[in-house]
């Protein structure tokens, strides 16, 4: 369960999040939709703890644990994970090393046993192939020449691999052809169970198609000013922000 | 083979955090008297029982660097060397040239075994056996030959190389053995004349690797050479000279470890390799010297002359160098690229933290026609260090259709440190190509957030980030000194971020 409560932060000291509350309990689905400036991507980095924000009130928990007291790793070990809008690029770092470089760091902060090559690959080769993702990818360079559909796919695969408790889809369905979009959303179904929970942050209703939410949020201005089933989605599609701010 | 994969391992459980490989052998040595004359020349010379030729050549080059200058060209800053404050001559006591491991000290075995170096015949029969003469099972076997201080206490291997008519022993016994080898080519690619260090490398280097390698004879295992600075106040002058004949074949690695001290120590290397038709050297080095402390108090000056002559047609030499150690780095592999379609290579990475300083780089003379040379250097800035690529890439008008690429990259980490390109090109050919790039960079924060969101720490993120920003280069050592060298890579940089 990851509850949010009054969580306000700000960048250079200007406000972008002006008070957020929210719950998502374990096995839900989360959608957060809102126009551009909303704060959309602010949330997504100050529950994954990158640096440049300075949160000046609420609080944060996951599972009971105070979330903002920790490291970014410390929070990824503890089961988050961000997909990430513009997935970073390190020239020269193989995939796979990458993927089980982190794996097994995660593995070892929470005290198990570390996978060899061998069990890597196999496990990245399964998960692969439910992607639609062609096997030279794991040689290439972390995000190095990908396409922008290529890159996303990654984000799921290291989701994939990495089974979170808690995914960040920051904007994960921006610039991706409808085959693309399908492939990513069977890899986010694929993780659904009941410890399993995501929020999904898109500009469009059109993700939702494939990934069904327990719940709607629309954030504008940096609050949550509305709540709703997944029909919220399809309201907003069809009549736009505005409507709802009014 | 596994234990040197595992040096790293076995070396950090001996202390924790910093350098670790800076701990100190208590065992008896004899030294020369303090300072340097010619006295201390021929002291040394005839410790190591010298024919008077060699005493000759000895004195010869200690008369030409008392009339030479220290070169001051390279953007390294330092106080000046009190030349006499120093011992020459620093050895494990009766070590006249063991004859086997039975007769060495078992406290420098035990040095050795800390440092994960495994000289034991025991262990490398063992290793041989195991090898399955399958090398992709990471377990090629290794001869080692190791320096400590002044001497060379041990060779392995030696009775294996010597069934293909390879010699690989330490200098100092390649005079007694094979004095017409030693006359023939000592000097020839580095003269005494050559530079400051390099004249006083002449006069008193004590100790050294030796390798003869036969015509058409591909050597079936890589040779190494361990060099260990362990006495207090003493330079260590070592010289190596590797003779590849026609159609040969070797690679070669060295590594270099240094106790923890807060003076600096001299030193000043020589290596000479010798290409003649169709023979191959690969070179590989990992250095890791002392580096000095936080501040830049101690570390060894590593003022180093390495020079390769092609002078076959198709030889092929390829320097490759990580260099993470020392508080000065001043140091040129170069090639002279004489024989036609030879060519030459420089893998280089070389990391300065803290306070260390680094001025390096190649020189590539292309004399021959269509003579090729590579040059890749990876420069790492972090601290407060200051890291300078300095190369010359000089085409003479007879290399007809020459061609050098060069690429030189630097990562800066930090906002105290610096990083310089300094690249000299000669170009007398008209029908020459020459490239060069050149990037700088930094480690981006998003990189580094990127990596911790997938549950790396700050430094495994820089690890990683480096070890990438150096593949180029690392992936040019022998698979077992790869692994290795990672991992120094990372543990140099500890404490650089954040």
């Amino acid at each position: 369960m990851l509850r949010i409560e009054g969580l306000t932060a700000e960048i250079d000291g200007k406000a972008i999040l002006r008070g957020i509350d929210l719950e998502v309990p374990s096995g839900e689905l989360h959608a957060i939709m809102g126009p551009n400036g909303s704060g959309k991507s602010t949330l997504s980095y100050v529950l994954s703890g990158r640096e440049g924000y300075e949160i000046t009130g609420g609080s944060v928990t996951f599972n009971g644990v105070d979330l903002l007291a920790m490291e970014p790793e410390e929070r990824a070990a503890a089961g988050v994970f961000l997909a990430f809008q513009y997935p970073v690029e390190l020239p020269g770092v193989g995939n796979a090393n990458f993927l089980r470089t982190a794996l097994n760091a995660q593995r070892r902060h929470r005290g198990e046993s570390e996978v060899d090559a061998m069990q890597f690959l196999k496990l990245a080769r399964a998960r692969m192939k439910e992607l639609s993702m062609p096997e030279d990818m794991l040689k290439r360079g972390v995000n190095v020449g990908f396409s922008g559909g290529e890159k996303k796919r990654n984000e799921v695969l290291q989701m994939a691999l990495l089974s979170p408790k808690l995914a960040i889809l920051d904007e994960t369905d921006s610039g991706l052809d409808i085959d693309a979009l399908k492939i990513v959303s069977e890899g986010v179904n694929a993780l659904r169970s009941p410890e399993f929970s995501a929020l999904i942050i898109t500009h469009y209703q059109r993700l939702l198609d494939y990934i069904v939410p327990d719940r709607v949020h629309v954030l504008m201005a940096g609050r949550i000013v509305k709540s709703g089933g997944p029909e919220l989605a399809l309201e907003l599609e069809a009549s736009g922000y505005a409507s709802v701010a009014a | 083979m596994a234990a040197v994969t595992e040096t790293i391992e076995a070396v950090q459980s001996v202390a924790e955090g910093g350098y670790k490989w800076g701990f100190e052998t208590d065992i008896e040595m004899e030294f020369a008297p303090k300072g340097l004359n010619e006295d201390i020349v021929r002291f040394i010379s005839a410790k190591k029982n010298e024919p008077a030729w060699l005493l000759e050549w000895r004195l010869k080059a200690f008369a030409l660097w008392q009339t030479m200058e220290e070169p001051d060209w390279a953007a390294v800053d330092y106080p000046k060397i009190d030349y006499q404050d120093a011992y020459y001559y620093a050895a494990p006591k009766n070590k006249q040239g063991p004859k086997s491991l039975d007769e060495v000290d078992p406290e420098l075995l035990r040095t050795y075994d800390k440092l994960g170096i495994p000289l034991r015949e025991q262990a490398i029969l063992a290793g041989v056996e195991g090898a399955g003469d399958s090398p992709s099972e990471g377990r090629m076997p290794i001869a080692i030959d190791a320096v400590f201080d002044s001497v060379s206490v041990a060779t392995s291997y030696k009775e294996r190389l010597a069934k293909d008519g390879i010699i690989f022993c330490a200098i100092s016994e390649a005079v007694q053995e094979h004095p017409e080898l030693v006359r023939k080519y000592l000097g020839s690619v580095v003269s005494q004349a050559d530079n400051y260090f390099a004249a006083l490398n002449s006069a008193v280097f004590t100790d050294g690797s030796f390798v003869y390698i036969p015509k058409g004879v591909k050597c079936p295992m890589e040779l190494s050479t361990y060099f260990r600075i362990n006495a207090k106040s003493t330079g260590q002058f070592e010289r190596t000279l590797i003779i590849a004949d026609e159609g040969s074949k070797v690679s070669y690695l060295e590594g270099c470890t240094a106790p923890m001290r807060d003076e600096n120590q001299l030193h000043a290397a020589v290596v000479e390799l010798v290409l003649l038709d169709d023979a191959t050297i690969k070179y590989s080095t990992v250095q890791n010297w002392y580096p000095g402390d936080a501040e830049g108090r101690g570390g060894i000056y590593n003022f180093v002359t390495k020079r390769a002559a092609c002078r076959g047609a198709r030889s092929k030499v390829s320097w490759t160098q990580v260099e993470t150690g020392s508080a000065i780095t001043w140091k040129y592999p170069s090639c002279i690229l004489q024989g036609d379609d030879s060519v030459g290579e420089f893998y280089s990475v070389a990391i300065t933290n803290n306070r260390q300083q680094a001025d390096t780089g190649t020189k590539m003379f292309h004399i021959g026609a269509r003579t090729k040379s590579t040059i890749v250097s990876k420069g790492i800035s972090a601290g407060r260090g200051q890291n300078t690529y300095r190369g010359l890439v000089k085409i003479s008008p007879k290399a007809i259709g020459a061609r050098n690429f060069t690429q030189c990259d630097s990562l800066l980490i930090g906002d105290e440190c610096g990083a310089h390109t300094v690249p000299y090109i000669e170009n007398r050919c008209m029908s020459a190509k020459v490239e060069h790039e050149a990037t700088t960079s930094r480690i981006a924060e998003d990189q580094l957030f990127y990596c911790r969101q997938r549950g790396l720490t700050q430094e495994e993120a820089v690890g990683l980030i480096v070890n990438g920003f150096c593949r180029e280069v690392l992936k040019e050592l022998p698979m077992e000194f790869a692994v290795e060298a990672q991992k120094l890579l990372a543990i140099s940089l500890e404490g650089s971020v954040g």
